[in-house]
């Protein structure tokens, strides 16, 4: 189960002439598939179609009726100064984010494919965040950042610095945010990154030793490139989590002080569940957050496969 | 949410049990002391917060100084025996095992079942079909929040279980993960079977799962981690109170004890333990998962 892509999928139709029950299938494979069938389109594709026909209607918060108003709902996106700030914020704690997230991983995943001491105990610790709830991860960030009481505040202190207004300043909540999403994302990269480095033969790396490349050499013109697909997999994967993130920054700042922090996630549901309760308005602005999702993983796919086609 | 991983050998060599590069002896000593003091440094940062949330969580906070305190003075159960009289607390966490629990068994269920029919059986539109699954891999969940509401409503669920359970249920990136590992059980023993008269659920049950072994390792971990801390869709469809799970129940204590940090610790520590412990023991499996699915 390595090679994990879409170019393995079955193919009935060519599966070889040795095949001798080419034409007959077998009937329980409906019995097998239909139960994962059954749930993903009643509670994936369905809701997905719906979706779309909700973003053109309006739907009264209290009876659920539901008015067909056209174009209403992105028309009201176009001039909504919040949707800006959540698209542009979005975009930026995507900018940021991914970079980051990437390089920290990366370095972490060079750093601990070298021999050591305790380099498993030192990977665990970094895997730890990744299996915390991003709300349990808010939480303990709203402590960290409190500005009277909270740790870092505190630290800053001792050390004679200036306190930082972690939440109630739209620029260091947004860092605070960016900050403990970092947190729980390098060791996701980490564990791609590692894997990665399987990949690069250890032959390479001694040729090019013998030959007299140093390690920044040997790093940048074979691990580097040798590691392309895990990054491009990285960057697509970190872009659809970032574009999606929610429990953190619901939790953590709540999209505030004002709008600062504001994400398309956070707005989406705000919209249609907080008290506003605009549902239609919510499904339109989640059918943005879908066609962007659409487009990078879109991307994803068919780099994947015109590689394969290449190998 | 989920994609297909890069094509990388991950799991013919487990990755924390990958040999590393064979030119570090020629590492010298200063660099190898550099190499473990930066590390060291990194996992002083990342545990820092797990640090704090213990320490914090075993403190009394109402004789909290406003010096910083690493070092605590005296370790206390208050924050505990004060939530726990005050709020259901350990009903959220039987809440969240209950949901969690079913959930998983019918993730799976209904992931192996699948994932067999798509390596090993023939049957026409397999391949659109897993196609069509995969794809529906990548519909955000903000996307049909309001839909999936009004269906759920719709069936009478919301403000039980079963509205988190059924959709919950619903992920499809267990079946690609099973499929790629059944399809690395030889043909030839299901064909033996089928020729000892043996039928398809049989064979399901008596030779193609008791081989998936790691298959079933890496599917519960991945569902129980991912239903444990789910936060949005529970966060819409449980209202009542004594229904909360833990995430739902954390965010909800948010708001009674905004400054009581104490209190807030001690229940994120509580939500959390479970799983640092599972991940502590099941390392391995988590990371091929996370390795192979790209799930995160």
């Amino acid at each position: 189960m390595s090679a994990a892509t879409l170019d393995t999928a079955p193919r009935p139709a060519t599966s070889g002439p040795r095949r001798r029950r080419r034409s007959r299938w077998d009937r329980s494979a409906i019995a097998f598939v239909a139960p994962t069938m059954i749930f993903a389109i009643v509670f994936l594709l369905v809701p997905m179609v719906l979706a779309f026909a909700y973003s053109f209607a309006e739907i009264a918060p209290l009876s659920g009726k539901v008015t067909w108003v056209g174009f209403a709902n992105y028309v009201t996106m176009l001039t909504d100064p919040t949707f800006y700030r959540a698209l542009l914020n979005t975009v930026l704690f995507i900018v940021l984010v991914v970079p980051l997230s990437l390089v920290i991983g990366l370095a972490l995943a060079v750093l601990l494919n070298s021999v050591m001491p305790a380099r498993k105990l030192f990977r665990t610790i970094i895997y730890l965040p990744l299996v915390i709830s991003g709300v349990a991860t808010g939480l303990i960030g709203t402590f960290l950042y409190n500005e009277t009481i909270g740790v870092i505040n505190k630290a800053l202190l001792a050390l004679h610095l200036p306190t930082v207004p972690w939440q109630s300043e739209g620029g260091p909540a947004f860092a605070s945010v960016v900050l403990v999403t970092l947190w729980i994302r390098v060791g996701f990269t980490m564990i791609i990154y590692l894997a990665g480095l399987q990949a690069v033969p250890v032959e390479l790396q001694e040729a090019a030793s013998v030959e007299g490349a140093n390690a920044w050499q040997r790093f940048r013109y074979i691990t580097l490139p040798l590691l392309g697909p895990s990054t491009f997999f990285l960057l697509i994967m970190s872009v659809i989590y970032a574009f999606q993130v929610f429990d953190t920054v619901f939790v953590l700042t709540g999209g505030g002080p004002g709008s600062a922090t504001e994400v398309l996630g956070t707005y989406a549901y705000k919209t249609a569940f907080g008290p506003a309760r605009d549902q239609g308005y919510g499904a339109a602005i989640g059918v943005v957050i879908f066609f962007f999702t659409l487009v990078f993983t879109v991307l994803q796919w068919r780099t994947n496969r015109t590689r394969d086609e290449v190998a | 949410m989920t994609l297909v991983a890069p094509k990388t050998e991950v799991s013919s060599k487990r990755i924390d049990e990958a040999p590393a590069l064979r030119t570090a002896g020629r590492h010298s000593r200063a660099g190898l002391v550099v190499r473990i003091v930066v590390s060291v440094v990194v996992c002083l940062v990342m545990i820092f917060p797990f640090y704090v949330l213990v320490l914090t969580a075993f403190t009394d906070t109402t004789v909290f100084s406003q010096q910083l305190q690493l070092i605590p003075r005296a370790l206390t159960l208050v924050n505990y025996t004060k939530v726990l009289d005050a709020w259901p607390v350990l009903s959220w966490f039987g809440n969240s095992v209950i949901i969690t629990v079913i959930t998983t068994v019918l993730t799976v269920a209904f992931s192996t079942l699948a994932g067999y029919a798509f390596a090993k059986l023939k049957f026409p539109g397999a391949g659109v079909l897993f196609l069509a699954l995969l794809a529906t891999m990548m519909i955000p969940s903000q996307a049909t929040l309001v839909p999936l509401f009004r269906i759920v409503n719709g069936m009478d669920l919301v403000g039980t279980f079963w509205a988190v359970i059924l959709p919950g249920a619903a992920g499809t990136f267990g079946v690609f993960l099973a499929r790629q590992f059944m399809l690395a059980i030889p043909t030839e023993v299901i064909e033996a079977a089928k020729i000892d008269g043996a039928g398809s659920v049989s064979i399901f049950l008596r030779i193609v799962l008791p081989l998936s072994k790691p298959l079933l390792a890496v599917l519960t971990l991945l569902s129980v981690m991912g239903q444990w801390n789910d936060f949005l869709w529970p966060l819409i469809v449980l209202r009542d109170p004594v229904l909360f799970t833990l995430p739902i129940g954390l965010q909800f204590l948010k708001g009674q004890y905004t400054t009581d940090y104490g209190a807030l610790m001690a229940m994120t520590l509580l939500s959390v333990a479970p799983l640092v412990i599972l991940f502590l023991v099941f390392q391995r499996y988590f990371v091929q998962g996370l390795a192979t699915t790209g799930i995160r």
